[in-house]
């Protein structure tokens, strides 16, 4: 890809952080970088289409290490669970045999699993090496007959972020427009309930939570031609370009392709979330607001007065057991906010919440939930996080896999936010699994015990310095920054 | 001798293989208060790092080079001293571990140059050891990283006989020992415990064991590994009585050792069955010049008696098994000691380890390779990785996990496989799996000319 392509993405018009020369493509610090680069963030986009063959054109670190590591799940084919790399050798770089490699490769993946598409991701030794990855894709689905995809995206070109872009745009130019959807099913729509098309963008069925959201949609008539791309199928994100409304899911990874989709064939976007009660409802009303049919708006009413009195009766005694307890919210973008009132809806207080990957709009929309002198925290150290824990009382750390055994190592619960989790938190009902997971951690015997010391251990100077009262809920009075929350 | 059959086809399906690059920072991750810094993009570390968290179930400090496009082409060495000088900065580390990766070596970067010119530009960081390894992900694999990273840390921090002085048997207790990276934390502390038991000290390199053990530090927070072994006792390696090298990818760094000390070193291709772990014993109580503990002499007596037990399962089983070189050697020997056999050997890479396999092939390939050879062979037990669950899934079989990584399981990461004990639990394990199998089953006959209830062969219950 070349540098002039790469300017391009990093300057996302549609993206807030764009003003400001501290972009979320920052250049990186030797010795202090945290974070995947372009090649894992283009995967984690795309690995969750189903039925393609992902081949990781490169040496064996970039798959070796990584593949089957992510929680995406699929409704119907594996293929996509199969790690597939031309696995370079020495020779295959010295002798500038790579590209054969790869396009014999493509037909090994094509004749042994038959995938609807390959997909083909460029890395760093072939793409410093000079491989001509869109030109072997373009000639073995010539010769094949299967679509080939090349996703450019080596990891020197930069963060994890730009990978994500670099993904979606590849689906937006490559990929999406190439077939039109098949008609609803006869027997479907009748006086009163037309199906409406929408997408799903950069939502990746972490733990199956799409599953959680799916029915509602079914219900209302809101077909989801594709949801880029937790199980999704190569045939339907070629159709993605029929879609009446695009959601923004969760993220700002991936807003070029709503942005893109809306310049190409003007299908509208909002951004929203699936977490949390209110926000489950609020983006239910978007769609009903942009799709704009009269019967689905009042049909969506009543299907959010039904699901929120249901959730509100399944959750009361998880309420019960967190009301007051306090969080510290340390994870990306639109989670520092979608989030937050999803807890407050459980009754528990944000003491803080992470911003390092925010963007102003963010901000505000934690000024909203958490009051004007919401404390934001930039850096997210280790060490800092464990210090606010620490002088705020905090009950339960909430943060992305990356500080899972940081906390546990300082004996702070934790719940595990990003990718890599093994729990669904998506829907009305994925707030019971988030509320049962908070109280199984925060409510635990072991904490006492990992933090006791030994009887014989009388040097009590020589203790660690646990924090006893961390769990108690008399800490509320000696936290004079935090912001209470509303609930 | 098996036959080594060369990898022939353009892709690798689901890969058995990590990185040279990962399995040298594991190396540097068994040393006290050290953190490797890969020179790379910062994928490769996060990547690495994430691989080693499931694994160990425990934070790992791990940092990059972070090379960005303009570095790429322009040379990396600036990031190199950059990167050295703010982990100074920030945690004035015992020792950083610089392993390199494949875009950087195809890069052409000088490495060993970068480091002389961070010596040069920031002295007052000397106290930090720092030992740079050439590690592209291209050649080799996870093994062969590791017994990279750790000759080089003995050919740059452990001193000559002649600079230090060292004399072979001064300390007369002391035992070196080079582990490979076949062993796993819960071996490591077997190990020592048996070299303790003839009264003599182990001085481990790495030491996982102290490391990555899974242990809860009083202190709340550690930007470096909180345990292995000290930089600063890397000077007596010359005057310990002997050393013990376990695995054969760890011969040349134990060559560096012998030819930088001339402590006389006594080499075991792996500990996990009755013949090898018997040398390593009648080795240990001639270098303490003590008889075997009766201690150990009950372990034997009970891996003796487990053997009994177990060879009616075991004997004439069919075994999958990918595994990197020494661990194949390890599994393949424990096997055939129970009258088992290896039908599927599938391996990485290649090593010269790979002659000792017990079977009649191995093949250099993937988990794709395993699963059509087990399939075609009808292997009854898969012995594999984490990623080899979908395979034995595939197979129909069940599988004893081992090696790296195991990230669906907890505590796989120290389970001992090694010793009397080790090898014990193993064929207890492995006969355990044989017994829930339908193995020489004779399955009920039921004749058309009787008739007999439909509901009959539903389980009773209690109502």
């Amino acid at each position: 890809m070349k540098q002039k392509e790469i300017a391009a993405l990093l300057d996302e018009p549609a993206c807030a952080h764009n003003t400001k020369d501290k972009s979320g493509c920052a250049k990186l610090k030797p010795g202090a970088t945290a974070g995947g680069c372009s090649f894992d963030g283009a995967q984690i986009a795309l690995l969750p289409i189903a039925d393609v063959a992902h081949i990781v054109h490169g040496s064996i670190a970039c798959a070796g290490n990584s593949w089957d590591n992510r929680g995406a799940r699929s409704s119907g084919p594996s293929l996509y669970k199969i790690g597939m790399t031309t696995d370079l050798t020495e020779q295959d770089v010295i002798m500038g045999r790579s590209e054969k490699r790869l396009f014999l490769g493509i037909k090994q993946a094509i004749d042994s699993y038959k995938p609807a598409a390959v997909f083909v991701y460029n890395t760093c030794v072939p793409a410093l090496t000079g491989d001509d990855v869109g030109a072997v894709c373009k000639e073995a689905q010539k010769r094949w007959g299967t679509p080939v995809v090349s996703v450019d995206a080596a990891g020197f070109y930069g963060t994890k972020n730009l990978g994500n872009r670099i993904a979606g745009e590849t689906m937006v130019t490559q990929v999406c427009g190439t077939r039109e959807p098949d008609p609803v099913p006869p027997g479907i729509e009748h006086e009163g309930f037309k199906v409406h098309d929408v997408n799903l963008v950069a939502e990746y069925n972490i733990a199956g939570e799409l599953w959680n959201v799916l029915p509602l949609l079914d219900e209302l008539g809101l077909r989801v031609l594709c949801s880029l791309s937790g199980d999704a199928r190569f045939h339907e994100v070629q159709t993605m370009h029929r879609a009446e409304v695009n959601m923004m899911v969760c993220s700002k990874a991936m807003i070029n392709v709503a942005r893109k989709l809306k310049e190409t064939y003007g299908i509208p976007w909002f951004e929203g979330s699936f977490y949390g009660v209110a926000d489950v409802s609020q983006a239910l009303r978007d769609f009903a607001r942009i799709i704009d049919d009269p019967d689905l708006t009042r049909r969506t009413e009543a299907l959010i007065a039904r699901e929120e009195a249901k959730i509100h009766t399944a959750l009361e005694p998880y309420r019960a057991r967190l009301q007051g307890r306090k969080v510290l919210l340390y994870t990306g973008g639109v989670k520092s906010w979608s989030i937050i009132s999803a807890l407050q809806d459980l009754g528990m207080t944000v003491v803080a919440t992470g911003t390092r990957k925010s963007t102003e709009e963010d901000k505000a929309r934690i000024r909203a939930l958490m009051g004007e002198d919401a404390v934001m925290i930039e850096d997210g150290n280790p060490r800092g996080l464990i210090d606010r824990v620490r002088e705020n009382g905090v009950d339960i750390l909430i943060a992305g896999g990356r500080n899972l055994y940081t906390a546990l190592k300082a004996r702070i619960p934790f719940l595990d936010i990003n990718q890599e989790r093994e729990f669904g938190y998506a829907g009305y009902v994925g707030m019971v699994e988030l509320a049962r997971q908070l109280c199984l951690t925060v409510e635990s015997p072991i904490w006492d015990a990992v933090r006791r010391p030994a009887p014989w251990a009388t040097d009590a100077g020589h203790a660690h310095p646990a924090p006893a009262k961390s769990l108690s809920l008399a800490a509320n009075e000696s936290a004079p920054a935090e912001v209470q929350s509303h609930a | 001798m098996p036959e080594i059959i060369k990898r022939n086809k353009a892709l690798s399906v689901s890969p058995l293989k990590a990185s040279s690059t990962v399995g040298a920072a594991l190396a540097f991750l068994g040393f006290n208060r050290a953190i490797p810094m890969m020179h790379g993009s910062q994928g490769c570390t996060a990547f690495g790092k994430i691989f080693f968290v499931r694994h160990f179930r425990e934070p790992i400090p791990l940092q990059t080079t972070a090379i960005d496009q303009v570095s790429a082409i322009m040379g990396s060495e600036a990031q190199v001293v950059e990167g050295l000088k703010t982990l100074c900065e920030k945690s004035a580390p015992d020792l950083i571990g610089l392993p390199t990766t494949g875009l950087v070596e195809t890069q052409g970067a000088d490495i060993e140059m970068a480091v002389r010119v961070f010596r040069e530009t920031w002295p007052q960081f000397a106290d930090t050891a720092v030992v740079p390894v050439s590690t592209p992900d291209f050649t080799g694999c996870m093994e062969s990283g590791y017994a990279q990273a750790t000759k080089a840390i003995i050919e740059t921090l452990v001193p000559t006989q002649a600079e230090a002085g060292t004399r072979p048997g001064r300390r007369d207790r002391q035992v070196n020992v080079l582990p490979g990276s076949h062993l796993t934390p819960g071996d490591i502390e077997h190990l020592k415990e048996l070299i303790e038991s003839f009264g003599l000290s182990p001085m481990v390199l790495p030491d996982l064991s102290d490391s990555l053990d899974g242990h809860l530090p009083e202190t709340d927070y550690n930007p470096l590994t909180i345990g292995g072994t000290r930089t600063s006792d890397l000077a007596t390696l010359g005057d310990a009585a002997a050393t013990l090298v376990i695995g054969a990818s760890m011969d040349a760094a134990a060559d560096a050792l012998t030819a930088r000390t001339g402590v006389p070193d006594h080499r075991f291709a792996h500990l996990m069955d009755m013949d090898a772990v018997d040398g390593l014993v009648m080795t240990l109580s001639r270098i303490a010049d003590r008889p075997v503990p009766a201690k150990i002499e009950r372990q034997r007596a009970q891996l003796q008696d487990a053997l009994l037990d177990c060879h009616f399962m075991l004997g004439m089983s069919r075994f999958a098994v990918a595994a990197e070189p020494d661990l194949l050697v390890g599994f393949s020997r424990m096997l055939a000691s129970v009258g088992s056999e290896v039908v599927a050997a599938v391996a990485p890479a290649n090593a010269p380890a790979l002659q000792d396999v017990a079977a009649r092939e191995v093949k250099i390939g993937d988990l794709e390779d395993l699963e059509i050879t087990a399939r075609e062979r009808d292997a009854e037990i898969l012995i594999g990785n984490s990623h080899a669950v979908h395979t034995a899934e595939r197979l129909g079989i069940p599988l004893l996990r081992a090696g790296f990584p195991q990230y669906d399981r907890v505590g796989g990461f120290q389970r001992t496989w090694i010793g009397y004990r080790g090898t014990r639990d193993a064929i207890f394990d492995l006969a355990n799996l044989l017994l829930g199998e339908e193995r020489g089953e004779i399955h009920p006959y039921r004749s058309k000319l009787k008739q007999r209830p439909e509901g009959e062969r539903e389980m009773p219950r209690p109502h």
